[in-house]
């Protein structure tokens, strides 16, 4: 194995066991504590994939906000940290099965892709990741229109968080 | 001369050399120099973290007229040694009721979430903190932010005390919404250098980018002393409110890692208000001559934004969170982002201009709208009032 590969290995299964523990603690803060170690590890992989940009903005949108409004709203709303009762219903065996399910038919399926075996390429001395991927994002050839109606989407849901949040009998 | 023109790497290679002659494989090697540059940077930050301790009470006790630390050592210089030997020896104590791992961890992300900043802090033109440099370092700076916010929140929680959840929330009010202008603002250097990698910034700065945008610097300065929690923006500590806000149930160490985080995150906030807008560690082309002058250069630089920092702190009142909030929300937060409007359109029109046109209608389109803010608060302020007091009578009456 190439050093790459142990790395990639720790942490996948940093990743992955982070994620199982989210889904089995039982302490709801712990639950999203081990959420945001399982999206550091994330974070982690798009580093080692080259993709520095990807992997900052993972650490700021899904730590620095996302999960900590999580706690957020989980401190915030409930009594009782714990959760009662048991962490799995009588439909566990079919979640288990449609999740080993999905894994082994997109195994299959990368199988079949020849990108599977192959090592990337390393990138030509010069090449900024950062300003290819903002010339896409802003070029009428590449993606523009996804990217402004993603954004308009975005307005629609703060537009309809005032909303909720505004009370008009006292007009605050 | 190869030692003088560039240090660390003379030290790097001169280890390589050692340890592949003692038959370490090639990688290796490279992995455990490039760890022992690592903890080299580290042990030097928290040297100076000691030091900062003495900085900050002596310059506090100036600000307020005391004379401060002076009985150990020559002007108090051993008295932060002496502070560390106490806090070592106290008692660690963990309240009952505590979550006692994310207690622990709490204080460790604080101080790690200051220490990963200096990886792409550029100290000279040939030393770096990071190997090379990152094309994303602006974005980075954020990046690391979000974990401080991420320890205060850890250490509020499990602390099972609601003074420290109640500081937490604060502190993480206040952490996140000062994080949306310091974003918009750090793209105007990004802009100006068009890469967001810190290096190509401080390359960028023939011109110091603070006179390009002496606004954009204010708001990151404002921005950053509220991201620090530290006065006029404490309210997560406000010891007359909360006790100490989310560091309560810390003892010994612990409570060290905290103060010693902070202490450093507000020099580090320095160093890099110096790197993106005071030109970092360029001063006349007096980097050139010697990577240790580049080191001091950008430390004298630091200290400076520090010492401003500290000035501010202890000399500006606490001010109450719901004005604090609608500060930001309300006029921070759209300034900021006019400014980032108005600098984008502007640096894509005046392109091809000589650049002192280009740079006297940057710095006059910062004053222009920094007045235009500012009068517009006024407006506004004046019809609040109005609507309270009622309206101002034309001609000041005087009571006798």
């Amino acid at each position: 194995m190439t050093p790459d590969q142990i790395v990639f290995l720790i942490v996948a299964l940093f990743t992955l066991g982070s994620g199982f523990m989210v889904v089995t603690s039982g302490n709801l803060v712990h639950a999203a504590l081990w959420l945001i170690s399982t999206l550091f590890g994330v974070a982690v992989t798009f580093a080692l994939l080259n993709a520095n940009f990807l992997a900052v903005v993972q650490v700021v949108v899904y730590i620095g906000a996302i999960a900590i409004l999580f706690i957020f709203a989980v401190m915030l709303t409930r009594k009782d940290i714990r959760d009662q009762g048991p962490q799995v219903n009588k439909n566990w065996w079919f979640g288990a099965l449609l999740s080993v399910s999905t894994f082994a038919g997109l195994y299959f399926l990368l199988q079949g892709w020849e990108g599977m075996s192959k090592t990337a390429s390393a990138f030509p001395s010069g090449f900024d990741a950062v300003a290819e991927l903002g010339n896409e994002l802003i070029s009428p050839t590449g993606y523009v229109l996804p990217f402004e109606v993603a954004s308009v989407l975005l307005v629609a849901a703060l537009v309809g968080a005032v909303y909720v949040a505004f009370n008009p009998r006292s007009g605050k | 001369m190869g030692f003088w023109n560039d240090p660390l790497k003379a030290a790097a290679d001169w280890l390589m050399d050692i340890f592949t002659g003692w038959g370490m494989p090639e990688l290796a090697t490279q992995i455990l120099v490039a760890f022992l540059g690592v903890l080299l940077l580290i042990v030097i930050l928290m040297v100076l973290d000691i030091v900062l301790v003495w900085v900050e009470r002596k310059v506090v006790s100036r600000f307020q007229s005391r004379i401060g630390p002076n009985r150990v050592g020559p002007f108090g210089l051993i008295q932060p040694f002496a502070d560390i030997i106490k806090l070592l020896i106290k008692e660690d104590i963990t309240p009952s009721g505590a979550d006692k791992v994310v207690y622990n961890l709490a204080p460790i992300l604080s101080m790690m979430s200051v220490l990963i900043l200096w990886a792409v802090v550029p100290l000279a033109p040939q030393i770096l903190g990071a190997d090379t440099d990152l094309n994303i370092g602006a974005l980075y700076i954020v990046a690391a932010g979000a974990i401080s916010t991420l320890s205060i929140i850890m250490a509020g929680w499990s602390s099972n005390n609601k003074y420290s959840l109640i500081g937490a929330f604060r502190e993480v009010a206040v952490m996140l919404s000062f994080e949306i202008p310091m974003l918009a603002v750090l793209l105007i250097p990004t802009i100006f250098a068009k890469s967001m990698g810190i290096v190509k910034i401080v390359d960028a700065q023939d011109t110091w980018f603070v006179f390009l945008a002496p606004l954009a610097a204010l708001i990151f300065f404002i921005a950053a002393i509220a991201e620090l929690g530290r006065a006029p923006f404490d309210m997560g500590e406000a010891e007359s409110e909360l006790v100490a806000g989310y560091n309560i149930e810390y003892s010994g160490m612990k409570f060290g890692m905290f103060y010693a985080g902070e202490l450093l995150h507000a020099f580090t906030f320095g160093g890099f208000w110096a790197i993106l807008f005071f030109g970092g560690y360029r001063f006349f082309g007096l980097e050139q001559v010697n990577p240790i002058l580049a080191v001091a250069i950008l430390l004298f630089k630091a200290f400076i934004g520090y010492w401003l920092i500290m000035w501010v702190r202890y000399t500006v009142l606490r001010i109450r969170i719901d004005h604090m909030l609608s500060f930001n929300w309300k006029f921070l937060t759209p300034m900021a982002f006019v400014l980032l409007m108005v600098t984008a359109l502007l640096n894509a029109l005046l392109a091809e201009t000589p650049p002192w046109v280009y740079v006297s209608s940057m710095f006059l389109s910062n004053i222009a709208l920094a007045w235009g803010a500012l009068e517009l608060a006024r407006s506004y302020s004046r019809r609040e009032r109005e609507k309270v007091e009622g309206p101002k009578p034309a001609v000041e009456t005087t009571h006798h």
